[in-house]
């Protein structure tokens, strides 16, 4: 699990005005695939999430199914252009994305 | 290769001309009236075509939520025990009135969304009005049951309002999807608190102008704004009764988890991985029948892909594969991808520019694991006032079911296909996915399709169709595509509390103190 500097400058902005917080990567429809990032507690997680590292100091989950399905990839996140379209914390500007690591 | 045909182009909103007017700035719309957001804050809204503003639109927070509970909760014991005819008058004057304006509609969804006008004219808008129109026919043929306990003892039945519910609309089919959670909670006796899709906050509201006078205030509310606050603020809030949500995994989760805290019911729909199976008997004939086959391949595509239930992984018999994808990708290579309000469009943009890069970085991932590509796979630059928007080429990749593209919902113009030897592998292909919400099986074997329809674990099975959406078939998800149902008659349960009142007609005592 690694990130970019944007991405990590994000945490701490997003850090400084919500507290502590955590990842859960997505899946389905709409903004699927994209990393949520919510306050740390907002959504406990699970049995079925698995700790991938942490980003900045924010734990990074995914579900143990839908990591297996995508290959256990080496996630990396980033940002885009634009605030998030759903339900995940997000810059005015810029929202994270996870790709893969190389 | 795509034929030549009369075709106009619609002025886009607020342009002379234009079927759609459209002011500068839209507020939210709470208790039947048109209200600023508290904070006084706007964001511009944008078209997908060119990337250019339609509008602005309320970017409010959970003190606007609280309003439009405030007006919900007013009206919801009028509206509650308005009688099934009267609410039904209304739901049909809805009804009337998206008929009657089904162009401007129309017009206005494409721009907003940039699925092609064809689309919206077609089947958008005429299956929203038809849904307001269902629940208000089916609300008037309820009734509750009676259980005879014994001949003294009677169980009487009722359905009653939950009273006031939250619903957060995607933003894929922004009014039709509208209608289907509105239609049902309304036709039920509730009152809603409706959040759009951050990408889709306004076409809505064009409805909302066409309906303030038919609709009792407060019966329908309407706030615009970032589901991390908006939405969140609706979904966890202690005055709804029930929550229902479209969208991803994650977001269905926290919802779930909102409802169990509150001990409110949720209905989820979190979207798929639709496998579309073609076996070798649709080739027995070069027939209408088997045109039909090619479009249901080809229906990949439509509304660019942005569809829970996209057929986005192509399962089709080995033997059949190579004649089968020929002529599909000849039908494929016809699409005609523009601007969505040319009525001949058949392809629009994505609906914004996250969209874009997420088919962009999958389409790399598929080509990074190997998949190989038949058509497609990359931006279509197009010239002019389009140049701006989301276009993406309709794209095809050959490759394994265990591949990521395979495995996720790319909500974009982008098919997998793989091959299958027998019925077995297509079945155990089909559900080897996270998701089951819809599905599609051709066969000219009706027995054979029939065994598939049961076996595969999907909500929907689709067989030799796809992307039908009857008011009155039951649609909704198996593992993890969410819980619970929309569309039907049922819907009414899922927007209803059971009343059982227990009479007994007996004089005597039980006899126990």
């Amino acid at each position: 699990m690694t990130a970019t500097d944007a991405a990590i400058e994000a945490i701490e902005r997003l850090r400084a005005e919500h507290g502590p917080l955590a990842f859960f990567q997505s899946g389905g429809c709409c903004d699927g695939s994209l990393p949520i990032c919510l306050e740390d507690g907002e959504l406990p997680a699970g049995p079925g999430d698995v700790l991938l590292g942490a980003v900045a100091g924010a734990p990074f989950y995914v579900d143990s199914e839908q990591y297996a399905r995508w290959g256990r990839p080496s996630f990396l996140l980033d940002m885009r252009p634009g605030a998030a379209e759903g339900f995940s914390l997000s810059l005015p500007d810029a929202h994270f994305v996870t790709g893969t690591a190389p | 290769m795509a034929t030549a045909q009369q075709s106009t182009t619609f002025e886009a909103p607020g342009r002379a001309g234009s079927p759609v007017e459209c002011k500068e700035r839209y507020e939210n719309f709470i208790g039947g009236h048109w209200v600023a957001p508290i904070d006084g804050e706007y964001r511009v809204n944008l078209t997908p075509a060119t990337g250019q503003p339609i509008c602005e639109v309320a970017h409010s927070g959970a003190q606007d939520i609280e309003l439009a509970l405030d007006a919900a909760h007013a009206a919801k014991d009028a509206w509650g025990e308005a009688s099934t005819t009267e609410r039904s008058q209304v739901l049909n004057a809805v009804a009337d009135a998206i008929e009657e304006n089904l162009e401007m509609l129309a017009v206005a969804e494409s721009w907003e969304n940039g699925k092609p006008v064809r689309e919206t004219l077609a089947a958008d808008i005429p299956l929203a009005a038809d849904h307001f129109r269902y629940f208000a026919d089916v609300i008037r043929a309820e009734e509750g049951r009676i259980s005879e306990i014994d001949k003294d003892t009677v169980a009487y039945h009722f359905s009653e309002p939950l009273g006031v519910v939250g619903q957060i609309i995607p933003f894929n089919f922004p009014l039709l999807m509208a209608a289907w959670k509105i239609a049902p909670a309304l036709a039920a006796g509730n009152c809603t608190v409706v959040k759009p899709a951050s990408p889709t906050p306004w076409s809505i509201l064009k409805l909302a102008e066409l309906i303030q006078d038919i609709l009792p205030p407060g019966v329908l509310n309407i706030v615009n704004g970032p589901g991390a606050e908006t939405g969140k603020a609706l979904a966890s809030n202690k005055r709804i009764a029930k929550i229902a949500f479209t969208g991803e995994t994650v977001t269905g989760r926290l919802i779930m988890q909102y409802a169990a805290q509150n001990i409110i019911p949720s209905t989820t729909e979190l979207g798929g991985k639709s496998p579309n199976i073609f076996f070798e008997d649709i080739m027995a004939a070069d027939d209408e029948f088997f045109d039909k086959a090619i479009e249901g391949l080809v229906l990949y595509a439509f509304n660019k892909g942005e569809v829970c239930t996209c057929p986005s992984r192509a399962l089709i018999q080995e033997s059949i594969y190579d004649e089968f994808m020929a002529r599909c990708l000849e039908r494929i290579g016809a699409i005609k991808q523009g601007h969505p309000l040319e009525q001949s469009t058949q392809l629009g943009p994505q609906v914004s520019s996250a969209q874009l890069e997420k088919i962009e970085s999958y389409v790399q991932i598929g080509r990074d694991e190997g998949a190989e590509l038949l058509i497609g796979g990359q931006r279509n630059m197009l010239p002019g006032e389009l140049a701006g928007g989301y276009y993406y080429e309709p794209t095809v990749f050959k490759g394994t079911n265990d591949m990521r593209i395979f495995q996720e919902e790319i909500f974009g113009p982008v098919l997998a296909v793989t091959t299958f030897k027998d019925e077995r592998e297509a079945l155990q292909i089909a559900n080897d996915t996270l998701y089951g919400l819809g599905a599609g099986v051709w066969s000219r074997d009706g027995s054979r399709a029939f065994r598939m329809g049961r076996a595969i674990k999907a909500g929907r099975v689709w067989t030799n169709c796809y992307h039908l959406y009857p008011a009155h078939a039951a649609f909704g998800g198996y593992k993890s595509s969410g819980v619970g149902r929309e569309n039907h008659r049922m819907m009414l349960d899922h927007y209803s509390q059971t009343k059982c009142v227990l009479v007994s007609y007996d004089k005597n005592p039980m006899g126990f103190f």
